[in-house]
């Protein structure tokens, strides 16, 4: 087992990162008296982690034993039947899905459920009608009609079903299903606490951590505590034991963009478009999200330019993430990227040195 | 509807005003509807403003008060945006209960029972164009047995010819004081403990929607308690705290990228919504004394554009980034764009 998983705290005291907030949970979920809830956070911050431990506190250890499903949903839209297949992760008391998976006709999936759940409620021990979870990620890649079609569904069904959702940014989820929901901001865990679940790890496995050691690995981590222990294992792997020189591994998509970056800096001509290209093309073969290669090759021409450059690489960067998101081949839009870095950074050379 | 345990029901819905004359601040639409209470006769009627003005409420308690609760079912159809509206639905759903006749039965229980059935449009403006068009004429042919109240935020969004068989009702944003005094009655209610700072907060962070006021004054009963300070709010509403913002706009300032890239990297970290970073920056630098007109429009047209942006689904450090590097541009006076000389 991964030491990501292995690490996962399983109910609400263990958690180190978010105390305060898994507190608060935990006081929430015992009065018996819940929310709906939204977690929006950057990835990495442990979102998954706080639902996993909330549902463990409502349900008790069988919220953990999930299987995973393959539902197909005959739905009813006007004239025509639809059938829509959706990969479901669900234990008795909760259903976990990615709605988004559904594209465009997400939000049948939406409401159908919902009201599945509403139908059969679970009746606990001392006879109290229950309720169910729901819990969906990815909430901000939901169509606009979901989010609609949650908004009065969310309470019409608020006695039978609660929702969870989980999303990275709260800016693309309207406003009428944050307003009717709790919002927990889940943030990136700090370089300091990231270092001590390291160490934590560390004393656990009773390795040999030489000092500093865990800071740099930290620093590397982007503060995404996921990739902080990813990284942290695959040296041990590695070489282990740790020496206090040891270099720890960039990832090598990274590398490769960084490769890139620097090829884009020595020449600017047709020529060396087309190199950029056949290497775009291999990240995007290795499904790294086109918007990833963007932001890192972003970042790594940000660290080589002067001051005034900067500026106008970051506009543009935005301007072709924007058209990126509107058009449909990423290709065409990280190329313009890159075209269009040579040629404001040829005229700058020109310009500068004659 | 299964019955509601008391504590699990929302506030919103708890303290939503049974009868149309509890509805607050709204006194011109109040007085038209209790002169159709009274005659038991009504237009069509639009109702339009910004969220959280008490349009539905005013909907719910008209129909129920028009009707009594047993005839509610049968005369009253309520659709929203969470039902499926598009022009079948219209064709069949809607038409088949418009056409319906009722009796002028006698009054039951006190309440008036006019002869006509109300189909309550929730959130008009999501319906498609198509689909209200095909309303025109059921409006008109069945205008003696049926009365079509329709709800929405932006009247713009409703075509005309729907529009002008309307009366209409425009709800205003709820002023402070009115917002203030409902507050303190659920606080009462519910033995709450809130100072007069943190309902003056709650109040400038709710911008007139009281739903969304009840609503943060919920979550944070929740999590912390039955006293509940300006910090608490402002911790539950996920509005970015000003200092965050103050630090941003220095780093623009300073004119220094890399510090401007540091506190971008942060506020992503932090896990702050960027739209909300945009709407308080923007404040920030309309309120700002200093700043010439000129490096004003500059700001905010790129703000515009961000926003824009994000709507459609573009990533948020690139926005913000962008942002950050136009308004930092703007307040050292450096040129709108590169030029080589």
């Amino acid at each position: 087992m991964l030491w990501v998983d292995k690490y996962r705290p399983k109910n609400l005291d263990k958690i180190m990162v978010h105390e305060e907030v898994a507190q608060n949970l935990k006081k929430l979920v015992t009065e018996q008296d819940c929310p709906h809830l939204l977690f929006y956070g950057p990835p990495g911050s442990g979102k998954k982690t706080l639902i996993m431990a909330v549902l463990r506190q409502m349900f008790g250890p069988s919220a953990e034993k999930v299987k995973l499903e393959n539902k197909t949903w005959k739905i009813d839209a006007g004239s025509r039947t639809l059938d829509l297949e959706l990969t479901t992760l669900s234990s008795t008391h909760h259903v976990e899905l990615n709605p988004s998976d559904a594209g465009f006709q997400d939000r049948y999936i939406v409401q159908e459920i919902i009201k599945e759940m509403a139908k059969n409620r679970p009746i606990d021990t001392k006879g109290k009608k229950g309720f169910k979870v729901l819990v969906l990620n990815e909430v901000d890649k939901l169509s606009r009609e979901a989010q609609h079609s949650l908004r009065r569904t969310m309470e019409k069904y608020s006695a039978s079903c609660r929702l969870i959702l989980c999303c990275n940014g709260s800016s693309k989820v309207t406003e009428a299903v944050r307003s009717r929901c709790l919002n927990l901001r889940i943030n990136a865990p700090t370089n300091e606490q990231i270092i001590r679940v390291l160490e934590f790890i560390g004393k656990k496995e009773s390795l040999q951590l030489p000092p500093g050691f865990t800071a740099r690995i930290a620093a590397q981590s982007n503060r995404s505590l996921r990739r902080a222990i990813l990284s942290f294992e695959t040296c041990r792997v590695q070489q282990y034991p740790f020496t206090s020189d040891q270099v720890i591994p960039p990832m090598d998509w990274e590398q490769y963009i960084s490769e890139i970056a620097s090829d884009i800096m020595q020449e600017q001509s047709p020529k060396r478009l087309f190199l950029v290209r056949g290497k775009l093309y291999e990240l995007l073969i290795n499904c790294i999200p086109p918007v990833i290669i963007l932001k890192r090759l972003l970042s790594e021409l940000l660290k080589k330019l002067d001051a005034e450059l900067k500026h106008e690489v970051c506009h543009w960067a935005a301007y072709y993430e924007h058209r990126m998101r509107l058009g449909q081949k990423a290709i065409f839009h990280i190329e313009a990227f890159v075209a269009k870095f040579m040629s404001i950074y040829k005229g700058f050379l020109i310009a500068t040195f004659g | 509807m299964a019955p509601v345990l008391q504590s699990s029901q929302p506030w919103v819905e708890k303290y939503r005003p049974k009868q149309v004359k509890d509805v607050a601040h709204q006194d011109e639409v109040v007085r038209v509807l209790t002169n159709t209470l009274e005659t038991a006769n009504c237009p069509h009627m639009l109702f339009y403003g910004p969220p959280g003005t008490g349009k539905t409420t005013t909907a719910l308690a008209i129909a129920h008060q028009l009707f009594g609760p047993e005839l509610y079912k049968s005369r009253v159809l309520e659709l929203n945006a969470s039902d499926d509206r598009g022009i079948n639905v219209v064709r069949t759903k809607i038409k088949d209960f418009a056409a319906v006749a009722v009796a002028s039965g006698p009054r039951q229980g006190g309440y008036p029972c006019p002869p006509f059935k109300i189909i309550i449009l929730d959130e008009a403006d999501s319906m498609t164009e198509d689909a209200q068009n095909a309303l025109r004429r059921t409006m008109e042919t069945y205008s003696k047995v049926t009365r079509f109240f329709f709800i929405c935020n932006y009247i713009s969004r409703i075509i005309e010819p729907l529009a002008s068989r309307c009366a209409k009702f425009r709800f205003k944003s709820l002023s402070e004081d009115v917002m203030s005094s409902r507050i303190l009655h659920i606080c009462s209610e519910e033995g709450l403990n809130l100072d007069s700072e943190a309902l003056s907060t709650l109040s400038s962070i709710s911008q007139g929607d009281l739903r969304r006021a009840i609503t943060y004054l919920q979550g944070a009963a929740r999590l912390f308690g039955s006293s509940i300070s300006a910090k608490d709010l402002i911790s539950v509403s996920g509005v970015i705290p000003q200092d965050v913002v103050q630090a941003l706009f220095a780093a623009c300032r300073s004119g220094d990228f890399e510090l401007a890239n540091k506190e971008v990297n942060n506020i992503i970290a932090e896990g702050y919504p960027v739209s909300q970073m945009l709407s308080q920056l923007f404040e920030l630098v309309v309120g700002a004394d200093d700043i010439s007109d000129e490096q004003n429009a500059r700001i905010c047209k790129r703000l515009a554009e961000a926003d824009k942006c994000l709507v459609d689904g573009a990533d948020e450090y690139l926005q913000l980034m962008g942002v950050a590097s136009n308004t930092m541009r703007a307040l050292c006076n450096m040129p709108e764009e590169f030029s080589y000389e």
